[in-house]
């Protein structure tokens, strides 16, 4: 039986609620994981760990987070900014995330802002599909 | 040298789980002064024993060829004084384990007495912190670790380590 939104998001809540120590009124959708949540890397793993339990699928690591394998090709940056083409592989790579306030500004120091709630929920029912 | 927080296995089932024991007694120094008069392993030095069982079990997991660290201590949550005298064993569990890292389930008990409850996160930080180099040999498992698992671990799997 295929999951609704709401209760994809309500698991994903508890999720991070466990994973980062937050309170359940800190976790919004615009939420982001890094800047509004406190998250650091190694929270990330665990997070994708915490996920493949709660919704039992598999989650390799950089299919949810990939940014760290993008921003370390010279091709996609450039001057601090991600270059056209290294938006396209984003778009590519993410299709969970929401781009358009990133793209008018696709400052490097703002990708951190590209993890929110959001786009876990988004992950996951693309996953559940 | 290396602070050694387990006295020995007393099971280990590969990349599964395994129990540790661990014998307290007053002459460990650090307990005369933790506290005067009332001497009690302290907490955080539960946690490295546990660190180091699940450590060594996520370790030979993956045939001791990553350098496991301590990255997240996940919960920890204790119930009762741990005195000299006392003998406790550490149950850990591995609950997940990836190329970049591992998470543990665990609790410390004494007898049937539930002690502690211990959930660990491992990075693999050769896989895990990008543009970092760290040295060749795994300066993690040293002798001393290895010789804790004579007997539960085949010496082939050990040398080819070596």
């Amino acid at each position: 039986m295929a999951m609704s939104r709401e209760d994809i998001y309500t698991e994903v809540e508890e999720v991070l609620i466990d994973a980062l120590g937050v309170d359940d009124d800190e976790v919004t959708p615009q939420a982001t994981l890094m800047g509004d949540l406190g998250a650091e890397s190694i929270d990330f793993l665990d997070i994708v760990f915490r996920l493949e339990k709660a919704f039992d699928v598999k989650i390799p690591r950089e299919e949810l987070f990939p940014a760290e394998n993008i921003i370390s090709n010279p091709e996609y940056i450039d001057n601090g900014k991600v270059t056209e083409k290294g938006l396209e592989v984003f778009k590519e790579q993410m299709p969970h995330t929401d781009f358009s306030a990133f793209a008018a500004d696709p400052d490097v120091n703002k990708i951190a802002d590209l993890f929110t709630v959001d786009s876990v929920v988004n992950f996951i029912e693309l996953k559940l599909k | 040298m290396r602070w050694i927080w387990i006295d020995k296995f007393l099971e280990f089932n590969s990349g599964k789980n395994a129990v540790s024991l661990k014998n307290v007694t007053l002459a460990e120094e650090h307990l005369h002064d933790h506290f005067p008069g009332f001497p009690v392993m302290p907490e955080c030095l539960m946690i490295e024993a546990m660190a180091q069982t699940a450590g060594i079990l996520c370790g030979e997991a993956r045939n001791f060829k990553e350098k496991v660290i301590l990255a997240k201590v996940k919960k920890a949550v204790f119930f009762h004084f741990v005195r000299p005298g006392d003998t406790i064993t550490l149950h850990a569990e591995i609950e997940s384990i990836a190329p970049e890292a591992a998470s543990t389930v665990g609790k410390i008990m004494r007898g049937d007495t539930l002690i502690a409850e211990i959930s660990l996160m491992f990075s693999h930080i050769d896989n895990n912190i990008s543009g970092l180099e760290f040295p060749e040999e795994n300066f993690v498992f040293t002798d001393m670790f290895n010789s804790l698992l004579t007997g539960f671990v085949d010496e082939k799997s050990k040398t080819e380590q070596a």
